[in-house]
């Protein structure tokens, strides 16, 4: 606990150190549900780890946005005139 | 080209693999649910050259980010994805929709990149590779340690700070962006294509895992430990402005 060490008492029965872990499991959906709901009454009573899983959720909506690449100009025509050539409109 | 009667490494077929992982549900690009993958296919089969054009531009950069796994150069990665969208064309009319389009062309992708990687001896044996190091994602000074009362806790200098303005805010958000693209360029070869494939292009969990062949906890793990390393680039980025505001 960052302010107002709680420690393991007993509404928490995960460290900080084991939640930090935890997180790409518990976005993913893929804790038991014992675990999950300890998990949320750590963040719930955790600044630290609550400030921790929120710059996560910010992370991801940068790497969201990070620029991709794509095919080339030439090879994406190349690309629409084969399948003009094998596709052409019944029409 | 590749003739129709002769079966391509990367003949197009889409019949279940014994053993093979099935897609639950689709990430964003391809959330058209089964109508609409459907409908798609059939538009592309009747000709209609904005469905695949739809679909070459929306896929392009996930496919591009999968060949490059492959292979040591992004143009290589070019070809691949060429020559996927190509044998996509030709092969088309056997697609049977017994798996998602979507993953049907990973499939091809992985194929045509398997044999270039082996071409040019950059075959990465994704199955067999474990997750690179199994540390802590977060410096464990950050953490009290065993004899403190509060062990295992965050020290007060160690917790993390709410990010003031937030990696959103206008004035920030060009240079994050850049930030994050750079650290996510400079992951480890499998953290990065994972991570990738997860949050840059929307991928599901199991659209990952059977693109790379890897399991669902190695595909876990990857994320996990990309992601931690991602946000901690911010995290000092972050600390970054304040020394520089001090």
């Amino acid at each position: 606990m960052s302010e107002q060490p709680g420690g393991r008492g007993a509404d928490l029965t995960l460290t900080c150190t084991e939640l930090v872990e935890l997180v790409t499991d518990y976005l993913e959906g893929s804790v038991d549900d014992a675990t999950r709901v300890a998990v949320e009454a750590h963040l719930a009573l955790c600044p630290g780890c609550a400030a921790y899983i929120e710059q996560m959720h910010e992370t991801l909506r940068v790497v969201g946005r990070v620029p991709v690449e794509s095919l080339s100009d030439a090879a994406r025509d190349e690309l629409m005139n084969a399948f003009r050539t094998f596709h052409t409109p019944a029409t | 080209m590749v003739p129709e009667d002769r079966p391509h490494v990367a003949e197009p077929t889409d019949a279940p693999e014994p053993g093979s992982r099935r897609q639950k549900s689709a990430a964003p690009a391809s959330c058209e649910g089964t109508d609409g993958e459907a409908a798609l296919v059939a538009r592309l089969r009747a000709g209609h050259e904005a469905a695949f054009e739809e679909i070459v531009d929306s896929w392009s950069p996930m496919l591009l980010r999968l060949a490059r796994t492959f292979v040591s150069t992004d143009a290589s990665a070019q070809e691949i994805v060429q020559e996927t969208w190509l044998a996509v064309v030709k092969g088309l009319d056997r697609f049977e929709g017994r798996s998602a389009l979507r993953t049907w062309v990973f499939r091809i992708v992985t194929n045509l990149g398997k044999t270039r990687g082996v071409r040019e001896a950059r075959a990465v044996p994704w199955s067999s590779l474990a997750p690179a190091d199994s540390g802590p994602t977060v410096d464990p000074s950050r953490f009290r340690g065993p004899d403190d009362p509060w062990a295992h806790n965050w020290t007060p200098a160690g917790a993390p700070q709410r990010w003031e303005p937030t990696p959103e805010d206008a004035l920030l958000a060009g240079e994050i962006r850049a930030e994050v693209a750079k650290a996510l360029e400079a992951l480890p070869d499998q953290q990065r294509v994972v991570v990738s494939l997860r949050d840059v292009h929307g991928l599901s969990a199991d659209e990952v895992c059977s693109a790379l062949d890897i399991s669902s906890t190695n595909q876990r793990v990857l994320l996990h430990r990309g992601r931690a390393h991602l946000r901690l680039v911010l995290e000092d980025y972050y600390r970054g402005r304040e020394m520089k505001a001090r």
